[in-house]
Order: structure tokens, then C-alpha cells, then sequence
């Protein structure tokens, strides 16, 4: 393989698996800060057992986020280097910004969240648990401000062969960012709400029988889950609306091939499943089980406006984009080749669908969760705790599955074109590469990956490990005597 | 003076701030082994850093950030000319970050040990990948005129790349040794002073040698100051300590590798990295820096942002400004 197909294996994996840290982060870190405000505000300790005990989880999962992610950022420099010089004059201006006044925010409130419970005063103490959860918050922002501008460049402008910038404002409300921030955010909302959907819900079933003092806490960590989860799917489906909307403007073959629309449609009908591989049929019809109209709908919010097919942007990207690369040997078997401008429209086709319909279905077992646990019931039945493992895992896959499509969508760009115009500022992957040895990017690519392969376990086994130790596994016992001396010691450590 | 000098100034100063923070919480690491005689012991030690390391090594992520928004050619050509030497150092810092969340939950001895491993290798590795970065961005790499490494994927390791590196990993460990004397009681914390004495004269000369190569080849007047500096700031530590006056030695090593990290950058300017095959390849702050206005943009963010970080981040060592000791480690609770 090539420097720049392995280079794009090892970002696609180390992303992917980045962000399978980052959602439940973001997401369980504001609903603990709201949990230990709860218990501020109340003194009932059932509020202080839920603060511990997702707050430990919490814990597990934020190393791994935080070691992920600084692989994120040296990976630009190291694989992507072309890209790197091109662009660093205005995306590296929000990942700076995201240290400066985001990331640093987080890891020093966090270090002080672990540590200073009774050491701070309860009220200093929570504000920290809410700096460090608002600032993931923020981090989220300015990197989804950085991504959005390679989805939609703006704030620019073309001097000297690269984009230079002239408004960080543009750059900050790109609407493409505006759209895109609220339906990510959301997202890890519904993955944390899941998360506590499901391992609530399994505390609730398994002690069922039983009088546990610990119900309560089970039982509002489920009910919060829960709602958390409804309303967040209602958030992604307007705000996945309203992304898709701006999608269908600026980067029209990504939503194309997303629907595996090959010919102009007017109206447009929406592909709810395929039969047959969408990518054999070589893009002629292989729609099956559509709704009339309502793709022009989700375009243009009007059920009579034409939809553009793949095979007639493909002749318009020709024409803006250019029909070949550059004879440039830094592209390799590439050079002065014919570009390909169709994304894979099995990854794009069915990566929007799994992404919906995922999302769709955590929302539903939140839905479910809530209904058979109204006034006190807890249901019997061996399906609830299944039912419940596997809403865990679906908005992980919705969350997944819709990054998968919105990179792998805008190839062969790194930096789409923004069609109303900024002269020259794009790129194509191909050309964003550095020019390193592939045995180079073999050993990182192999060695990352075996890395997280191993952690990912670790950490599915620790989770697993204080998910089964319930309360008694976070809260110690009392001290029976304590000793005079030891007034001092820790309340937490290491 | 104009923006790209600022610029170049604030990311050197990012990594001085880093190679301070960070230094010794690498060395409190590198030590787990050395220092750490028993299992409560060694907690003491992670104890010490447990709520800063994190926030330290922010300090990382920000010199790259910030390099990649003020420099973007200088973080595209180090970046991927020295691929293989960071490639290891994240390696490292992925074990390292994970394993002090992970060493305390599970109670087991093997569990406990192999984390304390990851964490020693964690720490040890980093320090020599930074050092070697660093050391490789002022003596130079094999560049071509777009600025992209020319020679093998080894070009940045040579003897005196590897002088660096070898050169922070020993200030580290007397940097974390002092570090431990100050903020530990009892018997651990006289052996971590008697340690960081006598470790000072022998583990400090690399990084002498170092600044003296660096001085040699690419030096200006002024620097060959900071170097002198440099020199009494670690004569200043080794008496502080032999005056069981921890807190002074740890300010006067900080000094040092302050001073240190300004004769390297001052050495290195107006280059930012030199081109070892040929000086007019070599490339400068000015063809590696951002426009003047994304620069404006970025200098209004440290002005405001860098002195709240500073603040906030002094707070965190105020308020777990105590020494401790084995007494003061709570029993192991996991669960079962």
C-alpha cells in the first residue's frame, strides 16, 4: 500500500477510536457536575452515591480520551504535513485556541475535581466539576470549528498558493460548525444517557427481589438516562436536519451519494433501504422501498425542487475542480491520473443509514427503559437486562457511523470547495500527504492500533469491573475508630 | 519587535513551561523504582504529581498546538522529519497517561507492578523523544527547499541528536528527584534529596555538553550569558540541597532549565530548523510562520488566555501545596 492509503487507515482508526472516548466524556462529565449540584443543593446523598459512581467511570474513560487525543494532534504534523503547510495558517488557529483556553481549563479542574474532594469547600469543589465538564464542552467547539472548516472553508483568503485568514469570527460561526456542534454534542449526550440507561437499568433488574438501600440511587440514574436520552434524540434529529440542509448546498455529492442518487431527480424520493450493493449496481437505480418527494423535502424544505444526481455533479466538479490531478510526483501513482469524485457510496449509503437508524434505536430503548420502570415497576423478564446491554452500544455505532460518513463523504477532498467561492481554497487528500516512507507509516499504523486494541480491553474490563461493584465499590466504608493522627490523610489518592 | 519574533519567543516559552512541568513529574516517574521501596511508598510518589501531571502535560499539546497556528511550516517539516522519534514518545505517553488512572484499581501486587512499569518506561522515554525533538529542531535535519526531510527515516538520530535526548532525561531525574524532597516527609523524602545531590553534577553534564555543542555551532554572545546562567543555576541547586533547603534547589533547577531552553532557542534564531545539507535550505521563523493576522488573532488568545492558565494552574499547587507521607495513604478500596 501507498504512504497515503495507510496514512488514511491509520487516521480513520485512530479517530474512530478517539471518538469512541470523546462522546461519553463530554456527556458524562455534565451530568455528574449536575449530579454533585443535586447534592449541594439538596444534601440528599443519594445525589452524592451517583456523583461517585459515574464520576469513577468517568474517570476510566477520560484517560483513554486524553492519551487518544494527543495522537490526534501530532498525527497532522507527522502524516499529513503537506496538508499541515497548506492550511496551518488558519486550522491550526482553533486547535491552539482549544488548548489555550479550553484543554488546559479541563485537565487542571479535573486534577483538582479527583483531588479536592474535602480538601476544597463544597461550593469550590463544584465549580471545578462544572469548569472541567463546560470546558469539554468547549473543547468539543473549537475542534468541530477546525473540522467544519475543512467541510466548508471560510474567513479566507487565496495569497501566495494557500488560504490565509482574514476573519476568526468567520471562522468560529461557520455555519457548517453552528450545525454541526449542537447535532455532536447531542450525540455524546446520547451516548452518556445510554450509558446510564443500561448499567442503572442492569443494578435495578439484578437486585430486583431484594430490598437494596441503593435503589434510589439505580433508579434516579435510569429515570435521568432516560430523558436525557429522548430529548437529545430530539435535538439530533432537528439538528441533523439542519445539517443536512447545508450539506446539500455545500457539499451536494456527499448528500448525493449518501442516497445513492445517481440521476437528477425532481422531485427527489428518499432511499429508505437498498437491495443489492449500491456500489456493484456502478450507480444506476438500485433504490428500493422510497418515499416520494421527501428527499427534495429534506433538501430544500419543499417537496416539488430537483435534487442534483451523482453522474451530473460529477460533470460539474469536472469542470470547477479539474478533470485530472497535477503531473506531480509527490502524488505517486496518483499523478496526472483522472480524478475520481464519487465517494464510496457503500460507506456513504449506509453509514448515513446506520447512523440514523442506531440513533433511533438508543432513543427507543431510552423510550422503552423509562415505560416498564414508571412508578417503582421493575420488569422480571431476562429481556430487559439484553435489551439494556445493547442500548449501550447503539449510540456508540450512530456516532461512529456518522463521522465515517461525513469524512470518508467529502473525498477525494481534505478541503472541500466551498462552491460560492473562495478561488483556489481546496485540497485534495491525496495531495495533503507528507513525504514520508510507507514503512514509516507501517510501524505507527501497526503499533497504535495494537496499542488500542490492548487499552480498549483494559478499559472494557475495568468498566465492567466498578460497573459490577456498584456503590459499595466507590463509597469506603466508614472508619470505625479513627485514629488521631490521621485526620490528615487523603480523601482520595491515587 | 515584529509577531513572528513574539511568536517565537511564546513557543519557546511553551516548551520551557513544559520542560519545567513536566520534567519533573517525568522524573518522579523514572524514580518509581529507584525511591519507591514498597507499594505505599510508591504511591506517595504518584500522590505527589497526581493532581498536575495532567494539566503539565497540556503544556505539550499547547507547544504543538500553538506551533502548528503561529509556525505551521516549522511543526509540518520537525513533525514529520523526526516521524519515528515521536511515534515512540506517544507510544510512551499513551501507557504512561493511562497507567496512573489504572495502577490503583485493581488490588492486585501483579496488576500494581506492571503499571508501575508502563509508568516508569512512560516516563522515561518521553523526556529522551523531547529532548531529541528538540535537540534535532536546533542542530538541524537533512531539509530540501520545500522544506520536507531528504534523508532516511533515521535522519534525526545521530550522536548529537542523541546527546539531547539523553541530556532532558538527566535533568529530569534530578529535576524529579528535588521535586520528590520537596514535597514528600520522612524517610523518603531524605533519600529523594540525598539522591537529586548526588545524581546533580553526573546527570547534568549532557545537558551541559548540549548547550556548550549548541553554543559551539550555531551560538550568539548574549546566549553564551544565558548558558552562564544556566551553570550557576545547577551550583545553586546542589548547594541549596546539601542545605536541606529543597524548595530553593527545585526554584534554582527550574531556573536552569530555563535558562537552558533560552540559549537554545536564541541559538536556533532566526532559523527554526537549520538544513543540515545545505544552509540555504535551512528554514526560517519567517517562511514558517501563519500571516500577520491570524498571528494578531492568536496573540490576543495567549494574551488573555496564558496568564489565566498561569493562575489557575498556581492555585492547583497551592491547594495541594502539603507534603505527604505514607501516613497520610488512605487504604486500598476497589472493588471485589
Amino acid at each position: 500500500m501507498e504512504v497515503l492509503e495507510l496514512a488514511r487507515w491509520q487516521f480513520g482508526i485512530t479517530t474512530v477510536y478517539h471518538f469512541l472516548m470523546v462522546p461519553l466524556t463530554i456527556g458524562l462529565s455534565v451530568l455528574v457536575a449536575g449530579m454533585q449540584t443535586a447534592w449541594v443543593r439538596t444534601g440528599d446523598q443519594r445525589y452524592l452515591k451517583m456523583t461517585k459512581f459515574w464520576g469513577k467511570l468517568l474517570l476510566v474513560n477520560f484517560a483513554m480520551g486524553v492519551v487518544t487525543g494527543i495522537v490526534q494532534e501530532f498525527q497532522f504534523g507527522m502524516t499529513w504535513s503537506a496538508y499541515s503547510r497548506f492550511v496551518g495558517d488558519v486550522f491550526g488557529a482553533p486547535l491552539a485556541m482549544e488548548g489555550i483556553v479550553a484543554f488546559f481549563v479541563e485537565s487542571t479542574f479535573l486534577g483538582l475535581w479527583i483531588f479536592g474532594w474535602d480538601r476544597l469547600p463544597k461550593r469550590v469543589h463544584l465549580a471545578c466539576a462544572w469548569a472541567f465538564s463546560l470546558a469539554t464542552v468547549a473543547s468539543a467547539y473549537f475542534i468541530l470549528a477546525a473540522n467544519s472548516w475543512m467541510q466548508h472553508p471560510v474567513g479566507v483568503e487565496f495569497v501566495d498558493g494557500r488560504p490565509r485568514m482574514n476573519s476568526i469570527w468567520a471562522v468560529l460561526t461557520n455555519n457548517t460548525a453552528l450545525a454541526a456542534i449542537p447535532h455532536t454534542v447531542t450525540g455524546a449526550f446520547a451516548v452518556a444517557a445510554a450509558f446510564l440507561v443500561g448499567i442503572a437499568g442492569w443494578h435495578l433488574w439484578r437486585r430486583r427481589r431484594e430490598a437494596d438501600e441503593h435503589r434510589a440511587v439505580w433508579r434516579s440514574s435510569l429515570r435521568l438516562g432516560g430523558w436525557v436520552g429522548v430529548v437529545a434524540f430530539a435535538v439530533l434529529v432537528v439538528t441533523g436536519d439542519m445539517q443536512g440542509k447545508l450539506m446539500f448546498e455545500q457539499q451536494p455529492m456527499k448528500m448525493a451519494s449518501a442516497e445513492a442518487l445517481c440521476h437528477t431527480e425532481k422531485p427527489a424520493s428518499f432511499s429508505v433501504l437498498a437491495i443489492g450493493d449500491v456500489a456493484d449496481a456502478d450507480c444506476e437505480d438500485v433504490k428500493t422501498f422510497t418515499v416520494p418527494a421527501l428527499l427534495s423535502f429534506l433538501a430544500h424544505n419543499d417537496f416539488s425542487t430537483e435534487v442534483k444526481g451523482i453522474q451530473d455533479l460529477v460533470g460539474e466538479y469536472q469542470e470547477r475542480y479539474g478533470t485530472n490531478y497535477p503531473d506531480d510526483p509527490a502524488l505517486g501513482e496518483l499523478a496526472g491520473k483522472p480524478i475520481d469524485y464519487v465517494p464510496s457510496l457503500p460507506v456513504t449509503y449506509w453509514g448515513f443509514r446506520i447512523m440514523i437508524g442506531f440513533g433511533a434505536l438508543s432513543a427507543a430503548a431510552g423510550v422503552l427503559a423509562l415505560w416498564v420502570t414508571r412508578r417503582g415497576r421493575i420488569p422480571d423478564g431476562r429481556w430487559f437486562p439484553r435489551m439494556l446491554l445493547l442500548g449501550i452500544v447503539t449510540p456508540f455505532v450512530a456516532n461512529i457511523a456518522g463521522w465515517i460518513f461525513t469524512e470518508m463523504g467529502r473525498q477525494p477532498f481534505v478541503v472541500v470547495p466551498n462552491p460560492t467561492g473562495i478561488d483556489g481554497v481546496w485540497m485534495f487528500t491525496a495531495q495533503a500527504v507528507s513525504t514520508i516512507s510507507a514503512g514509516e507509516v507501517w510501524a505507527s499504523l501497526i503499533s497504535l492500533t495494537a496499542v488500542y486494541a490492548v487499552l480498549g480491553i483494559v478499559e472494557i474490563f475495568l468498566i465492567r469491573k466498578y460497573v459490577r461493584g456498584g456503590i459499595e465499590g466507590v463509597l469506603p466504608p466508614p472508619p470505625a475508630d479513627k485514629d488521631p493522627d490521621d485526620t490528615d490523610a487523603l480523601a482520595f489518592a491515587y | 519587535m515584529d509577531l513572528v519574533t513574539v511568536w517565537f519567543c511564546v513557543i519557546a516559552a511553551f516548551w520551557i513551561g513544559y520542560l519545567f512541568l513536566e520534567g519533573f513529574d517525568f522524573g518522579v516517574g523514572m524514580l518509581l523504582p529507584v525511591l519507591g521501596r514498597d507499594d505505599t511508598e510508591r504511591r506517595v510518589m504518584v500522590n505527589t504529581i497526581g493532581p498536575v501531571w495532567d494539566g503539565n502535560e497540556v503544556w505539550l499539546i499547547v507547544a504543538g498546538g500553538a506551533m502548528f497556528a503561529a509556525f505551521p511550516g516549522w511543526y509540518a517539516s520537525l513533525f514529520s522529519g523526526a516521524y519515528l522519534p515521536l511515534l515512540v514518545l506517544l507510544l510512551a505517553l499513551i501507557g504512561r497517561g493511562v497507567a496512573f488512572e489504572y495502577r490503583g484499581k485493581v488490588d492486585s501486587p501483579r496488576w500494581r507492578r506492571t503499571w508501575d512499569r508502563v509508568i516508569m518506561f512512560g516516563s522515561w522515554i518521553p523526556p529522551l523523544g523531547v529532548g531529541l525533538l528538540l535537540s534535532t529542531t536546533v542542530l538541524g535535519l537533512p531539509l530540501d527547499a520545500e522544506g520536507n526531510r531528504v534523508g532516511s527515516a533515521f535522519a534525526a538520530l545521530r550522536w548529537d541528536t542523541l546527546l539531547g535526548a539523553v541530556a532532558l532525561a538527566g535533568f529530569a531525574l534530578v529535576h524529579g528527584a528535588a521535586f520528590l524532597a520537596l514535597k514528600t516527609t520522612g524517610e523518603l523524602r531524605a533519600r529523594a534529596r540525598g539522591l537529586a545531590r548526588g545524581l546533580l553534577p553526573v546527570a547534568l553534564l549532557p545537558l551541559f555538553g548540549l548547550l556548550l555543542l549548541v553554543q559551539w555551532q550555531h551560538g550568539a554572545l548574549w546566549t553564551a550569558g544565558t548558558l552562564a546562567v544556566a551553570v550557576l543555576a545547577a551550583a545553586l541547586a546542589w548547594w541549596r540541597l546539601t542545605l536541606v533547603r529543597e524548595g530553593q534547589a527545585f526554584a534554582a533547577l527550574g531556573v536552569l532549565i530555563a535558562a537552558a531552553g533560552v540559549t537554545l532557542f536564541g541559538a536556533l534564531y532566526p532559523d527554526v530548523i537549520p538544513s543540515t545539507v545545505d544552509k540555504a535550505t535551512s528554514l526560517t521563523a519567517a517562511e514558517a510562520a501563519s500571516g500577520p493576522y491570524t498571528l494578531q488573532v492568536i496573540t490576543w488568545v495567549a494574551a488573555f488566555g496564558a496568564p489565566a492558565v498561569l493562575i489557575y494552574q498556581g492555585w492547583t499547587y497551592w491547594v495541594f501545596r502539603k507534603r505527604i507521607g505514607t501516613q497520610h495513604i488512605p487504604q486500598v478500596h476497589v472493588p471485589k
